[in-house]
C-alpha cells in the first residue's frame, strides 16, 4: 500500500505545459529525491501535491483516501471540499525554499501555532511537542528568537520542526537548501539525513546531488515535464541511459 | 504686549474639563473607527469586485470630503429630515456630542481601513502559502497569520492617523462642545484674550501628542520586536 500516490498529473500555465503526466508513489519510509534543470517543472509538481498550484488534470491518493477534485473556470482543479484539503495538507507537511516562517511569531510559537490551531492539540502538548522537535533539529536554544533574527540554517530547521509537529504522513520539501550559503547547506541536510534514517516518508526536491545518492531510495529526474528516468539513485547516477540525463549530470557531478 | 496669565490660570478648570471632553471623543472614535476598519480592511483586499467595491466607494467618499463638511451633514444636514426628527433615534441625532463621535469614528474607519488593507497586502505570500500548506482554513488564516502581522505592522502609520484624530476632535468645539479648542473659544471671546487663549490650548495638544507618541513607542517595542534590529 502507498502512502502517497500522484497519478498523471498534468498542469499547464496559459498553452505553456510544465507538467505532461507526472506520476509518483512513495511506500512507508520512502525517501524519493526528484531533480531536474529548472524549468523542468519539479517545483510545480510538488507544489501540486497539495494545492498550493491547481493541477488541470491527475489524481493525488494519501493513505488510498482520493482527494476530490472539480474543475474551475479555466481548467484548473481545485479542492470540490475544502475541509478534506486541510485536512489532508495537514498530513502532508511542506518545507519551503524560502522557509516561510511566520515573521511575527517566535520560533517556538511558529512550531505550536499548526498543532494547537489546526489539529486543535491542547497548548500544554503542543509546547512539549514542540521543544522536542526544535530540540531534535538542534535550535533548541533559539525558541524565543522571531525568524529575522536567525540565521538562514537555523530558520529552516524551524521550519522543519514546524513540518514535523504536524507528525506527518509524508514530508514535502521544496528545494530546502537552495536559498542557504554552502556552509549552512550541511547542517540542514544533515537533520533531513536523521528523518530519513527513523524511516519518515519524505519526497523532496533537490539539487543536492550527494543528499540524493546517498540518502533517498528513489530518484526522479524531470525533464520538460515528464519523467525522463527514474529508479534506485544510485545505478541511475552512475549509469544514466537518457542522454538528458547525461547532460544534466556532467555539469553538476564532478 | 503682556501675557495675561492669570485668566488662563482662572480659567484653568475649563480646559481641565475641555481636555476630558476631548479624549472622550477621541477615545470613543477611534473604538467605533478601527471596529468598522477591521471588515472595511479585509473587504478592501477582497479579489471579489462585489465585496471589494463597496469599501472601495466608502473609504473614496469619507476621503474624498471634509471632516467638516461630514460633522455638519450628520448635526445639521440630518435634522432638516422630520423622518429622522421623528425617528427613535432623534434622541441621539440631536446630541452633539453622538454626532462628533460618530463624525469622527465613520471618518477615521475609512483612512484606518486603508492604511489595514495596504498592510494586509504587504503580507510576504510565503507566509499565507505556509499556512494554507499546514491545512489552515481560510478563516484561521485571517485571524492567526494574517490580521495579527499586518495589525502590527500598520501601527506606526496608525499612531499617525491617531495624533490627526487628536487634532480634528478640535472641529467638535464648532457644534457647540466645550473640548480643548472649545475651552479657548470661550476664554477669548470673554476676555478677548485670542493669544493666551489658544496658545494655552496648543499647549495642551502638545502634551497630549507627547503621551500619544510615547504609548505608541511603548506599543510598537511590544509588537514589533520581530522588526527590530536583532540585540547585541
Amino acid at each position: 500500500m502507498y502512502k502517497l500516490e500522484v497519478q498523471d498529473l498534468h498542469k499547464r500555465y496559459g498553452s505553456h505545459e510544465v507538467l505532461k503526466g507526472v506520476s509518483l508513489a512513495a511506500k512507508a519510509g520512502d525517501v524519493i529525491s526528484i531533480i531536474g534543470s529548472s524549468g523542468s517543472g519539479k517545483s510545480t509538481f510538488l507544489r501540486c501535491i497539495n494545492l498550493l498550484e491547481q493541477p488541470h488534470g491527475g489524481k493525488i491518493l494519501l493513505n488510498n483516501e482520493e482527494l476530490k477534485l472539480v474543475a474551475n473556470k479555466d481548467g484548473g482543479l481545485k479542492a470540490a471540499d475544502p475541509k478534506q484539503l486541510q485536512r489532508m495538507r495537514s498530513r502532508l507537511s511542506m518545507v519551503f525554499q524560502h522557509f516561510n516562517l511566520w515573521s511575527h511569531m517566535s520560533a517556538l510559537e511558529n512550531v505550536m501555532e499548526a498543532p494547537v490551531h489546526v489539529l486543535g492539540m491542547s497548548k500544554k502538548e503542543a509546547l512539549e511537542k514542540a521543544e522536542h522537535y526544535l530540540n531534535k533539529v538542534g535550535v533548541a536554544h533559539r525558541k524565543d528568537a522571531y525568524p529575522a533574527h536567525m540565521s538562514g540554517g537555523e530558520q529552516q530547521r524551524v521550519a522543519i520542526a514546524r513540518a514535523l509537529a504536524m507528525e506527518p504522513e509524508v514530508m514535502l520539501f521544496d528545494e530546502p537548501t537552495s536559498a542557504l550559503d554552502p556552509e549552512l547547506v550541511g547542517e540542514v541536510l544533515k537533520v533531513m539525513q536523521d528523518l530519513a534514517q527513523e524511516g519518515r516518508t519524505m519526497v523532496v526536491v533537490t539539487h543536492e546531488m550527494g543528499f540524493a545518492r546517498e540518502v533517498s531510495n528513489q530518484l526522479v529526474f524531470l525533464h520538460k515535464g515528464v519523467v525522463e528516468e527514474c529508479g534506485c539513485p544510485r545505478e541511475v547516477l552512475a549509469n544514466p541511459q537518457s542522454e538528458r540525463l547525461q547532460q544534466f549530470l556532467s555539469g553538476s557531478l564532478k | 504686549m503682556i501675557f495675561d496669565y492669570t485668566v488662563i490660570w482662572e480659567n484653568l478648570p475649563l480646559y481641565i474639563s475641555g481636555v476630558g471632553v476631548t479624549l472622550k471623543i477621541l477615545l470613543i472614535s477611534l473604538a467605533c473607527g478601527l471596529a468598522l476598519a477591521i471588515p472595511l480592511g479585509l473587504m478592501r483586499v477582497s479579489k471579489s469586485p462585489l465585496v471589494n467595491f463597496p469599501a472601495w466607494l466608502y473609504t473614496y467618499v469619507i476621503r474624498g470630503t471634509p471632516m467638516l463638511v461630514q460633522l455638519f451633514l450628520i448635526y445639521y444636514g440630518l435634522a432638516q429630515f422630520e423622518a429622522v426628527r421623528e425617528s427613535v433615534l432623534w434622541p441621539y441625532f440631536s446630541s452633539a456630542t453622538f454626532c462628533a463621535c460618530l463624525a469622527f469614528a465613520i471618518n477615521t474607519s475609512a483612512y484606518s481601513a486603508e492604511i489595514l488593507a495596504g498592510s494586509l497586502k504587504a503580507t510576504p505570500h510565503g507566509e499565507i502559502e505556509a499556512a494554507k500548506a499546514m491545512g489552515m482554513s481560510r478563516f484561521k488564516l485571517y485571524r492567526r497569520i494574517l490580521l495579527p502581522s499586518a495589525l502590527r505592522r500598520a501601527l506606526p502609520q496608525y499612531s499617525n492617523e491617531v495624533i490627526m484624530m487628536l487634532h480634528t476632535t478640535s472641529l467638535a468645539s464648532i457644534v457647540t462642545l466645550i473640548d480643548i479648542t472649545g475651552a479657548a473659544r470661550t476664554v477669548s471671546s470673554q476676555y478677548y484674550l485670542p493669544f493666551e487663549a489658544f496658545i494655552t490650548a496648543g499647549l495642551f495638544y502638545l502634551c497630549l501628542t507627547f503621551i500619544l507618541v510615547r504609548l505608541f513607542k511603548l506599543a510598537e517595542r511590544r509588537w514589533l520586536a520581530y522588526l527590530a534590529p536583532r540585540k547585541a
